[in-house]
């Protein structure tokens, strides 16, 4: 076990500095720059909508404004007040996640269909909300925002969110949420607070949606509220289910693939979304369990569809007629 | 004084077009449990048909309403037969995402084709307007118009539902498919011809919106389906007449914001009701409540 630990730590130490060298010799340029930056920030808030919605199966569609909070903290921060960038990030984290528990506390007594749209309407309330602030710009956006994201950065908050969320995952408190996704009837009468562990799951999920907004706007030095709409939630949900409810090293793929596949298809600007849209449609019907079906971070992953199994399903019982 | 009763005209023309886009929703929700977030867009499809029809064909009002919406329910079967039938036992979220890339792929092959620019429909209901009360009240007959054709359709609506023998499948598919398999009804038949009607609302309602506001574009189908969506949970998603009670109700609330000085914010209060009524009533205003099962 303590063999693998040194092997997974020098692994993650290698890629970045095979990376960072990349980049100074410039191999990287600053294109593919941007590319690995925007596939950094993908992960990190595919990985963080797993969590509500792989394993604690809270369906989520309003996770772009969780990001949009944390984008406008940091901008704000940053960009107003002049505050150093660690503190910037913090706090984006920090306050997406009370606004995530605001949202949770109220909606997550929903199930199924109707949370997914109740977060929907949550998620466009924030960004007309956002639209109509004058402080933070409104609808020309925010600009001038201090370009502070880089390759270092993104990496580092890549891998504690991914490591955090797999240990989370792991501990008493995910399996409680995992109680949660098979069965919530069931986990309650274990004695799982079942309204806790989803405002946790439901938390923990924006904080790190707040950190990845955060890493986006000091990157892109301009944002504007529709950035953060609807098509952003059902991006960051399409990475997720691409790469398979519930398995971390599934988000980390499918957020890789996507950002190729769109990168690819800018090539053909017209046909673009026409593509993307029978890409989708492909997925959902040839592979609906995702690319890596619900499989862990392990040396020998194992592919185990799950798809006629109870217990690959969403956790939806509105309609028990 | 006026004003109130200008705005519940306006708020009248703009429910009739909801409603009838939120009949759809509930219909395909009542019997397969789908969001059909394509719907939206057939209501776009709509429109265009109309436009067409009446732009480059010269048809009248009535034939091009009524060609769009039969255009449009083949769309509806279509897109029953080709997309959402495979996906029909798979999980939730992934039938989710298959009917936002079915929605994605209307939108933008539709504007690969005609371009993304904003049309003018032509004024087809060439109607005079009617003034009271010293003027300040003004009734359009085309007001008049939607408001007839959606309570025509609406009736016809109910008639095939509760009167006829496919309605009455619809009915039976919707509390219990399988149930419903078993006693012989042909579910496959029943949900396409569900999706017909409603998708050919859906049609009526775009050419309703052209020749109401006149403009039309390829993604004029996102907002008004998401709201027609609210409406249709606002009112009890499955119910037939919660989602045209929820339809007019959303229209009126809207056009009220809008005149009294909240148009910026008139979408954020659509989104506010529909969160107020999903906690305090989670299946609608006209739902019952389901006791859940262990």
């Amino acid at each position: 076990m303590k063999k693998d630990k040194i092997i997974k730590i020098g692994l993650i130490v290698a890629i970045y500095i095979l990376v960072q060298a990349l980049i100074n010799v410039g191999i990287i340029d600053s294109y593919l720059e941007l590319n690995i930056i925007i596939i950094g920030i993908n992960i990190i808030l595919a990985v963080g909508l797993n969590l509500i919605t792989g394993f604690t199966g809270q369906f989520s569609l309003g996770h772009a404004a969780f990001m949009s909070i944390g984008a406008y903290t940091s901008a704000v921060f940053t960009a107003k007040l002049g505050l150093p960038f660690i503190l910037a990030i913090f706090a984006s984290g920090v306050i997406a996640a009370l606004a995530g528990i605001l949202i949770g506390i109220p909606t997550l007594r929903l199930k199924g269909d109707y949370l997914a749209i109740a977060t929907l309407g949550f998620g466009e309330i924030i960004r007309i909300l956002a639209l109509n602030t004058d402080y933070i710009g409104g609808a020309i956006g925010f600009n001038d925002i201090p370009k502070y994201t880089n390759w270092t950065w993104v990496y580092i908050m890549t891998v504690i969110t991914v490591v955090v969320i797999s240990r989370f995952n792991r501990s008493y408190h995910g399996r409680a949420c995992a109680g949660i996704k098979e069965d919530e009837i069931a986990a309650e009468f274990m004695g799982v607070n079942t309204t806790y562990y989803k405002v946790l799951a439901f938390a923990i999920g924006s904080f790190f949606a707040g950190v990845a907004g955060s890493l986006y706007t000091n990157y892109f030095y301009f944002i504007k509220p529709d950035s953060f709409g609807f098509m952003k939630s059902i991006d960051i949900l399409v990475i997720v289910v691409f790469g398979g409810m519930g398995s971390i090293p599934g988000s980390i793929l499918g957020a890789i693939a996507l950002s190729v596949i769109s990168t690819f298809l800018q090539n053909i600007p017209e046909l673009r979304m026409v593509i993307y849209s029978l890409i989708l449609y492909g997925i959902m019907v040839y592979r609906p369990m995702g690319l890596m079906g619900k499989s862990e971070f392990k040396f020998k992953l194992k592919f185990k569809p799950e798809l006629k199994k109870k217990g690959g399903r969403l956790n939806v019982s509105v309609n028990n007629k | 004084m006026e004003q109130i009763i200008q705005q519940l005209i306006n708020g009248i023309s703009l429910g009739s077009i909801y409603a009838l886009i939120a009949l759809g929703y509930t219909m395909v929700y009542g019997i397969i449990n789908l969001i059909n977030f394509a719907h939206g867009d057939i209501y776009m499809v709509g429109a265009y048909v109309g436009y067409a029809l009446t732009t480059f064909f010269g048809l009248g009002f009535l034939p091009s309403l009524l060609l769009a919406m039969l255009t449009c329910s083949i769309l509806g079967i279509i897109i029953e037969k080709v997309a959402y039938k495979p996906i029909r036992n798979s999980t939730r979220i992934s039938a989710l995402i298959t009917a936002i890339s079915v929605s994605l792929f209307l939108q933008y092959t539709m504007m690969y084709f005609v371009s993304p620019q904003t049309r003018t429909f032509p004024n087809v209901l060439k109607g005079s307007r009617i003034t009271f009360l010293n003027g300040n009240v003004m009734l359009d007959t085309k007001n008049i118009y939607i408001l007839a054709i959606t309570v025509l359709l609406m009736v016809g609506l109910q008639y095939i539902v509760h009167k006829t023998k496919i309605g009455k499948s619809m009915r039976a598919a919707s509390l219990d498919r399988e149930a419903a398999q078993l006693m012989g009804v042909d579910v496959d038949k029943t949900i396409s011809f569900t999706f017909a009607i409603g998708s050919a609302l859906a049609g009526a309602a775009g050419v309703l919106v052209g020749v109401y506001y006149n403009t039309i574009n390829p993604l004029m189908g996102t907002v008004p389906g998401l709201k027609a969506f609210v409406a249709a949970v606002l009112g009890g998603i499955g119910i037939i007449p919660g989602a045209m009670f929820g339809g007019f109700f959303l229209g009126m609330v809207e056009t009220m914001v809008s005149a009294y000085g909240g148009s910026i914010i008139k979408d954020a209060v659509a989104f506010g009701i529909l969160i107020l009524v999903l906690l305090v009533k989670p299946n609608g205003l006209l739902g019952k409540t389901i006791k859940e099962k262990v």
